[in-house]
């Protein structure tokens, strides 16, 4: 009976077949768990770095905290650790950041904002093709030549306009701040504007709107979350910034909300402390760590905010 | 472009059954999608403060007909129309270069098939047409918004929440809601792209009934592929097969009596 032989035939050759398969599946599962363990370590290595370098801020800025206490930290208007007589108030280097990045701010988001709704509603595609390289260009200039930019060409420029403007001021390095995060801001409010779906824009032309009405009054407002993210991403790059303020801004801790003034900020404070030979374990080494924690919370809190905004607006459609 | 017929109107199948007087009008309007043509010169009269129900299979070219009437296909590189189509009382032909689509988007308003409320408050997606048209006064446009959400028979549900956000009503209610966004502004024509496919039957059924009353005021003309629906609500009946106009008639004897043998077949279920 032919069928029982082939019958007999496939259960014999799937029999032998079955016991290599059996062993290839083990060299496979040997294979897969070393390639999977090669993963995650790699992905533990960006984990461990994080929680480094917060319990390296947390320790050293504890040895600092046993001697300043937290009222002075956030009360004392001066910062002045290395002088004969240390002050330890972090409210002048947080007065350089938040108005450097307010400063980028005013120009990222209104630039940023409307150069995103001409690249997701208006551009050609052409016109698209030539400008996003050009903005992710824009991105990959390394950030000394940014400083130097502030120092050289924005600030005389600004002098122009306002002579009596020091050549150190923060008004400078705030502007190329904003120029800075420019392509974040552009690329993810484009990204989230994209996303609205073409029935939306429809109804609205459907009403009579125009084009321009239906960029403002309905992408605009649909994309919100999205567009809010790119902001809040945009000012945790912009409070972190450290080149451009440290070269353009002057480095004297100056409790100011002036921008016209020079001031220096936390990051400015860090690289300029560690770059001189202060004593490991001194009091002016710890101030570095206690202000770096004070930027790591605050850059974290915004990229936390960010990211929850920019999953919202996903959610949405 | 010249009517196909002069004179005295007379369907296809030679019956003297076509409608006046007519809100609207296509004159074999042909339509491309790049060099693919979708509509072949489909001519058909739009009675007014009729419903007018276009039916076909699925791909037929129903969307792209509708669609032409607020040329929204303008959105679209690569998209052009050939013949006609005429809005009276003033016999203008839509379709003419000259003619601005803004302004005739103007005078029409369409809901979609997929309710698609703006994110806005339900006032604001209501007001958006008028807002549009430039209307500032803040009293004309509450009163607006009541009579549109009224005539949506949406007002009752809503009146409390008129802040909330549009999105966050249930699908019949946006729907509804898209419904009074478009009849805010007192549209000449109203274009239905299959309203109610995303629909339970509970809110299909109160829609059905909201056009019923509502074509005692404006024309409308309705996309649906449940042929059900069409003879329940419709006055005139179009079927259209492969962008072409096989029959069109009096609803109640398209159904009894096709003309076509494509159409009875379609109506009967035998394909589509
Ligand atoms: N943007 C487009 N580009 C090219 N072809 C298209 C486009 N939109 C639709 N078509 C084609 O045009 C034809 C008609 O499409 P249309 O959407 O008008 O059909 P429909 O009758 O509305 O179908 P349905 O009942 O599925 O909604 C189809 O063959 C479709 O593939
Ligand atoms: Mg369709």
């Amino acid at each position: 009976m032919p069928t029982v032989m082939t019958e007999g035939k496939a259960i014999l050759i799937d029999k032998s077949g079955g016991m290599e398969a059996a062993g290839r599946r083990r060299a496979r599962r040997r294979r897969e768990f070393v390639i999977e363990g090669g993963l995650l370590l790699a992905a533990l290595v960006s984990v461990a770095t994080t929680v480094t370098i917060l319990a390296v801020l947390l320790f050293e800025s504890l040895g600092f905290f046993e001697i300043v206490s937290l009222l002075d930290f956030f009360t004392d208007t001066l910062w002045t650790p290395l002088f004969d007589d240390p002050h330890y108030g972090i409210l002048p280097l947080l007065a350089g950041t938040v108005v450097t990045s307010v400063v980028g701010l005013l120009v990222a988001i209104p630039v940023g904002t409307v150069s995103a709704i001409y690249l997701s509603e208006f551009a050609s595609p052409r016109m698209r093709e030539i400008i996003k390289p050009t903005l992710e260009l824009l991105g990959a200039v390394p950030t000394v030549v940014y400083g130097y930019f502030a120092l050289l060409v924005v600030t005389p420029a600004l002098q122009l306009l306002w002579p009596d403007l020091p050549g150190f001021n923060m008004l400078g390095p705030g502007i190329v701040i904003g120029i800075m995060i420019l392509p974040l801001v552009i690329s993810l409010s484009e990204d989230a504007m994209r996303a609205v779906p073409m029935v939306l824009r429809e109804g609205s032309y459907a009403m009579g709107a125009t084009h321009l009405e239906t960029a403002w009054r309905v992408v605009v407002p649909a994309a919100t979350s999205g567009i809010v993210a790119a902001y809040v991403l945009g000012v945790s790059r912009a409070v972190g910034e450290t080149m451009v303020v440290a070269i353009a801004a002057g480095q004297n801790p100056n409790l100011t909300w002036n921008p016209m003034e020079p001031a220096a900020t936390i990051t400015a404070y860090i690289v300029q402390v560690a770059l001189g030979d202060l004593p490991h374990g001194s009091i002016g080494y710890r101030s570095i760590f206690a202000a770096g924690l004070v930027l790591a919370v605050m850059t974290f809190a915004f990229n936390i905010l960010g990211h929850v905004m920019r999953k919202r607006f996903r959610e949405v459609y | 472009m010249a009517r196909p017929v002069d004179g005295p109107y007379i369907d296809s199948a030679g019956r003297g059954d076509w409608p006046k007087p007519l809100k609207a009008e296509t004159c074999e309007l042909s339509f491309y999608y790049g060099t693919r043509l979708v509509l072949k010169r489909v001519s058909v009269p739009i009675a007014e403060c009729n419903i007018t129900a276009l039916i076909g299979p699925s791909g037929c070219g129903k969307s792209t007909f509708l669609r032409c009437f607020n040329r929204m296909h303008d959105l679209y590189p690569g998209t052009r129309y050939e013949g006609a189509i005429v809005l009276y009382p003033d016999s203008r032909n839509i379709l003419d270069r000259e003619v601005d689509p803004i302004e005739v988007r103007m005078r029409l308003a369409m809901v979609f098939q997929k309710p698609n409320p703006f994110p806005k408050s339900v006032y604001e997606n209501v007001a958006y047409g008028l807002r549009v048209r430039g209307v500032k006064d803040r009293r004309a446009i509450d009163e607006k918004v009541e009579q549109a959400l009224r005539s949506a028979a949406l007002w009752e549900e809503v009146k409390d929440r008129l802040s909330a956000l549009g999105t966050s009503l249930s699908g019949g209610q946006q729907q509804r809601l898209c419904i009074a966004r478009a009849l805010a502004t007192d549209p000449e024509l109203l274009l239905l792209d299959e309203p109610t496919s995303a629909l339970d039957p509970i809110a299909t059924a109160s829609i059905e009934e909201l056009l019923q009353d509502l074509k005692r005021r404006v024309t409308i003309l309705i996309v649906t592929h449940n042929m059900q629906q069409a003879a329940r609500i419709s006055d005139w009946t179009a079927f259209m097969y492969l962008g072409e106009l096989v029959e069109f008639g009096p609803t109640k004897r398209l159904f009894t009596t096709p003309a076509k043998k494509q159409t009875e077949d379609y109506i009967t279920g035998r394909f589509g």
